[in-house]
């Protein structure tokens, strides 16, 4: 008998399980118990659900609104948007779908005491832009999940997920997940007729640009692990556009926000001679992408690619031209609350700088990558459409459901679906939920069996990394240098180091090729067999080393895909040094993995893109 | 800037270690207060602090690019619906900012369970919970599947 494998294990049953209760989590958990009032409906959260997720710290603005009560926008308009931004290549049918839901999510949010500003002389929300409106969003998380509170049979909180189970009956079928509780250490298994992914992205797959202290202030949260795609990788499910990873340009050090900025206090960027820079670069773009260049507005990618190249020119640091507009009060106001809202640490970067933006014009700079799905960017998994209006390739079963039965997702864990934000997450969560509650109704007394082998198995897997260390540890004196097992953090870094250096991260200036992605896959397969060596001193140790795990297999899914496409589609986010051009004519298509864990096999394919007639 | 914790006034609560989203707040088994166990992994979301009864636990900036003297101080009051900050910079200048946290009574969202139970019909439709009403527009849009085509648009 392992050391550490004789931990209790509780079994929790439920008809739908909802793995991760941030934004997506919380939408899935209340739109569930809306619609399926006699069903038992379970959340599971690693961290506490008043403050997880990427909203924890809170948000100052929702930045997808269509605003369709005073004929603001329709839900094409959004489609057009998200598309032209992400240079052709998203999923309309979803987008669509969550366009055309996601007004009723925030009149509800407005509802239950989120305080929405109002424009003073049209009475309407705030806008901060076309598709933004402001809101005083400190709190937006803990509300949210009052919400899911009341709606779910159970919240159990701090509970790692790190696997899901299959149906032992039924083929390519979902059964559960199991986890384990990182204050008691003990071993869960949820049994559900249906399970809602729902986790978080990837942050720390790229080496970040700072690598001390400060390596936890990444733009997207440190706590996104990327369970949003190991879960549903580890079990088989197809995954789409994980080439697909996102580069913000945003204020130094901070990350702090830029959109309110540009978009609302009209502050605008320039070199460090006080130049415009952007449009000297498009024109040579136009050689590699032709005209989506020409494309309103320019889409991100474009314009961290111009910001790139000014600063390869020698003319940065390129900042923000704030001292205009911090004359004004009201707008020095917003600048300011815009970043204690949501990024606090931007904050106090200033503060500890002197820098005080109605004097000194703050310095910009290019984050690393990031892997996610509802900001300025569309990794996840390949859904199921809508049934009312979503053509035959995208349409197997119910909406938002994966290619496994009973198997959905919503907010950074479904593809194609980008500038979904918080607000269209949540509302994602809704509509998976919604098809999740027919799925199980549907099912009638059917059930899902979970195999003790199969939990059991797993159960061992899960506290291994505890007995590695337990066992090591007595090899050596002390300290970190062990020749029998790695640190979760010694993982962590040689993952960020190889996808920095071979698949387009800030030290490699976002580029790659063939070959180095060849090397990137050879590296990340050592470290994929050193992951069964990794050792962990406590339960906080072992929900670190089972976060690595999900960081590795989705970083080894981002670079098959990478290798894929061979085209530059998205310069800017990542350039193909080998295929510096857009493809339109091979690759104007999704890219689509299927991964096999018994082979360790990843396959690939294209999938068509389909686009609403104007 | 990774958080920390005075000695005097930390009582060994929890309540930060309740709500860290990155699990990095825990209790030190010797003095029986909190402390950061993993400021490397600090999003300083500032969850704890907002959290913390004794205002026993301040910020740091990250020593890998913020000097010293600063100060970003906060006060969230719940019952008055407001959250207040106090910043200091590195030369001693000050603002200050108060924000509205929330406009209705915390706990008083309706459950999901309490609205009358829906029809079979609305659940085999594309309406989510609440609409067409929440909407605030007579009908839920809708695409025609000839609407969409394969291709370069």
């Amino acid at each position: 008998m392992a050391l550490f494998s004789r931990r209790k294990t509780h079994f929790v049953d439920s008809d739908i399980l909802v793995i991760g209760g941030g934004m997506a989590g919380c939408g899935a958990t209340y739109e569930s118990r809306y619609w399926g009032r006699d069903l038992k409906i379970v959340c599971v959260e690693k961290a506490n659900i008043e403050r997880s997720g990427a909203v924890a710290q809170g948000l100052y603005a929702i930045n997808c609104y269509m605003g369709m009560q005073w004929n603001e926008n329709q839900p094409e308009d959004h489609v057009r948007y998200a598309r032209n931004d992400l240079m052709g290549l998203v999923r309309e049918d979803l987008g669509y779908d969550i366009a055309r839901h996601v007004d009723s999510t925030v009149h509800k949010f407005e509802e239950w005491g989120l305080p929405i500003m109002r424009d003073p002389e049209t009475g309407r929300y705030q806008r901060e832009g076309k598709w933004q409106i402001m809101i005083h969003g400190e709190s937006y998380k803990p509300i949210v999940a009052e919400a899911a509170r009341k709606a779910a049979t159970e919240v159990y909180n701090r509970i790692m997920v790190t696997h899901l189970l299959m149906d032992s009956k039924k083929p390519n079928r979902v059964a559960g997940a199991v986890g384990f509780n990182v204050r008691t250490g003990d071993f869960y298994v949820f049994r559900a007729k249906a399970v809602i992914v729902s986790a978080g992205g990837a942050s720390h797959i790229f080496k970040p640009r700072s690598v001390g202290e400060g390596m936890g202030r990444t733009w997207y949260a440190p706590w996104s692990s990327a369970s949003a795609y190991a879960l549903p990788i580890l079990a088989g499910a197809k995954m789409m556009q994980m080439e697909n990873r996102i580069v913000l340009t945003r204020f130094k050090d901070g990350y702090g926000p830029v959109g309110a900025y540009f978009l609302h206090l009209k502050t605008y960027t320039q070199n460090a001679y006080g130049e415009e820079y952007e449009t000297r670069w498009f024109d040579k773009l136009r050689e590699t992408i032709g005209d989506y260049v020409d494309h309103h507005p320019v889409p991100t990618c474009l314009r961290n690619h111009a910001f790139l190249e000014e600063t390869k020119a020698g003319r940065g640091p390129i900042r923000m031209v704030t001292k205009e507009a911090f004359q004004d009060p009201h707008k020095e106001t917003v600048g300011w609350e815009n970043f204690l809202g949501m990024t606090i640490g931007q904050a106090v970067v200033w503060a500890s700088q002197n820098i005080d933006p109605k004097y000194i014009n703050p310095e910009l700079t290019t984050s690393e990558p990031y892997v996610m799905g509802s900001h300025a960017t569309c990794s996840g998994a390949w859904s199921s459409g809508p049934s009312d209006y979503a053509p035959d390739e995208y349409q197997w079963g119910y909406n938002r459901m994966m290619t496994i039965d009973g198997l959905f997702g919503a907010g950074d864990t479904i593809g194609g679906t980008a500038h979904k934000f918080s607000s269209g997450s949540f509302t994602e969560g809704r509509i998976a939920a919604k098809a999740a509650v027919n799925y199980v109704l549907d099912m009638g007394n059917d059930r899902p069996e979970v195999s003790e082998a199969e939990y059991e198995g797993l159960k061992k897997a899960v506290y291994q990394p505890l007995e590695n260390y337990a066992v090591g540890r007595n090899e050596i004196v002390g300290g970190t240098v062990s020749p029998s097992y790695l640190l979760p953090i010694h993982g962590l870094q040689r993952l960020e180091k190889i996808m920095d250096e071979y698949v387009g991260g800030i030290g490699a200036g976002y580029t790659t090729n063939e070959p180095m992605l060849m090397r990137g896959l050879e590296l990340l397969g050592m470290l994929k067999e050193d992951l069964a060596h990794i050792g962990a001193e406590d339960l906080h140790q072992l929900q670190r080393t089972w976060e690595l795990k999900h960081r590795v297999l989705a970083s080894e899914s981002v670079t098959h895909h990478t290798l894929f496409r061979t085209e530059t589609r998205w310069p800017g986010y990542y350039y193909r040094a080998d295929h510096p051009k857009l493809d339109d004519q091979d690759w104007h298509c999704f890219t689509l993995s299927q991964y096999d864990r018994a082979t360790d096999k990843w396959t690939m394919e294209k999938a068509p893109v389909y686009h609403i007639v104007d | 800037m990774p958080t920390f914790v005075y000695m005097t006034k930390c009582d060994g609560c929890g309540y930060c270690v309740d709500v860290c989203p990155s699990d990095i707040m825990h209790i030190d088994e010797t003095y029986r207060r909190a402390v950061n166990i993993e400021p490397n992994f600090c999003w300083e979301c500032y969850s704890c602090v907002k959290a913390c009864p004794q205002h026993a636990i301040d910020v740091r900036g990250y020593a890998d690019f913020a000097p010293l003297g600063h100060s970003v101080r906060t006060l969230r009051e719940e019952e008055k619906g407001t959250i207040s900050w106090k910043l200091k910079f590195r030369d001693g200048r000050e603002k200050n900012f108060v924000s509205p946290i929330r406009t209705t009574p915390w706990g008083s969202i309706k459950s999901a369970s309490e609205y009358e139970r829906p029809s079979v019909d609305a659940l085999k439709s594309q309406e989510l919970a609440h609409e067409p009403d929440a909407l605030n527009v007579p009908k839920l849009p809708a695409l025609t599947r000839d609407k969409l085509k394969p291709g370069v648009p």
